[in-house]
């Protein structure tokens, strides 16, 4: 049961930043998945003030806010138009409209949950995020840190160009991921995140040649560096999967994923 | 912490705790169609409307509403009834709990995209759980909403 002692709608990202830095105090995001736990919150940090709910696009990026619901990322033309489709294909399985009126693109991706489908697919991209404290820094590099206080402005993804495609695995409709692939294709290569193995997703690079080489020999190519990458992947079981099935559907998926985004290329 | 509404087009202000949620604030003002279902943002049944949005009225604070449009199926009685007939000529409904949640996000798609294909209304609907129908008569009731509706309101 969610219980909260106080509620600020912060007017500056100051004022929410000091707030979170006392430990019963916390943002609440969407607030979708912390109501679902047991949580004692002396002040909860409300963000939806800040103006920080837009997808700004310009010529080099895009600059999603932290308070961007899913619903928004799922019907954004440009977003979708530049990833393919992927972006748009990694949220529309999750729940329904109503639920992705309500989540963020800063709560699914501050908590860095083993379960977003929004974390994998913008860890295969050039995406950055924004912190208040720390700055700008690598999706890459965040995914790894440990939780700490500072507040998640916005997500940045660079429009670098190539592919990307976004591919999952569910065992019933709306239901929580059992494994979630992204890849993107640019001039250095393939960039491929797993994840709901279940824990959260992590990134593994295809080189610039073998990308090459999965142009050229298709199928066969594609099939021996997904079952190269599988390996690399740590799975476990839960109650959805065990650990075997996850490792033999990365190695199904990495392989579609790179077929799609080389396939418009060949 | 003092909030004001507008709910069902009538300006409200009430005194609610900082984690009272959408859902135990509509019902408190007496909008009875927005049923209590799984509380886990999974069902659909609590669907309401906020600033014309279709939401989870169980996971929202109240608080985070404050000075929104928020409407329940009561304040959409005219567009809701008229769909409804539709839902309850093909016995749709049986036990009729998730109806008004339904009727509520069919709605919303309708206002969103007047002309859905069959795909595009089991995506948008598929956060609207029913344990009954099997969804068959939803779907019928709907298309030969949809027929009514492209042939100007007449069957």
């Amino acid at each position: 049961m969610l219980e909260i002692k106080e509620y600020v709608k912060a007017e500056s990202l100051e004022q929410a930043f000091e707030l979170n830095q006392k430990r019963t105090n916390q943002i609440i995001g969407g607030m979708l998945w912390m109501k679902m736990g047991d949580h004692r919150i002396q002040t909860a940090i409300d963000l939806s003030g800040l103006d920080l709910d837009t997808i700004e696009e310009d010529e080099t990026q895009f600059s999603i806010g932290c308070m961007t619901s899913l619903r928004q990322l799922e019907l954004h033309e440009g977003l979708n138009r530049w990833s393919d489709g992927a972006v748009r294909e990694s949220v529309r399985h999750i729940v329904g409209v109503q639920f992705r009126n309500l989540a963020t693109v800063g709560g699914s991706l501050f908590g860095r949950f083993g379960f977003s489908d929004v974390l994998t697919c913008f860890l295969a991209m050039d995406a950055y995020v924004e912190l208040y404290h720390n700055g700008i820094l690598a999706l890459a590099d965040f995914v790894n840190l440990p939780r700490d206080n500072d507040v998640l402005i916005r997500l940045i993804v660079k429009k670098t160009p190539g592919k990307c495609a976004y591919l999952s695995q569910r065992n019933t409709k709306t239901d929580f991921p059992v494994l979630t692939c992204a890849a993107c294709l640019d001039e250095k290569g393939t960039r491929v995140a797993v994840g709901a193995r279940p824990q959260k997703a992590m990134l593994l690079t295809v080189s610039a040649e073998q990308t090459e080489e999965i142009r050229k020999n298709g199928a066969d190519a594609a099939a021996k560096i997904a079952e190269e990458l599988a390996e690399q992947i740590p799975t476990q079981d839960n109650m959805r999967a065990s650990a075997a099935y996850r490792t033999h559907l990365a190695n199904v998926l990495i392989r579609r994923a790179l077929l799609t985004v080389t396939e418009e290329v060949q | 912490m003092v909030v004001t509404i507008t709910l069902n087009g009538k300006k409200v202000e009430a005194l609610v705790k900082p984690d009272t949620l959408l859902i135990v604030f509509v019902r408190d003002h007496g909008c009875y169609s927005v049923k209590r279902g799984c509380e886990t943002s999974n069902c659909g049944l609590c669907t309401v409307f906020v600033d014309d949005k279709p939401v989870l009225s169980c996971s929202m604070l109240v608080a985070r509403v404050n000075g929104c449009k928020v409407d329940t199926l009561e304040g959409l009685q005219k567009e809701a009834e008229e769909f409804g007939a539709f839902i309850a000529d093909q016995g749709a409904e049986q036990c009729g709990f998730c109806n008004p949640g339904m009727i509520m996000n069919a709605i919303a798609l309708f206002r969103e995209n007047p002309d859905p294909s069959d795909e595009e209304i089991k995506e948008y609907l598929a956060g609207n759980l029913c344990r009954c129908s099997g969804y068959e008569g939803q779907m019928r009731g709907i298309k030969a909403f949809l027929e009514y509706k492209k042939n100007g309101g007449s069957r």
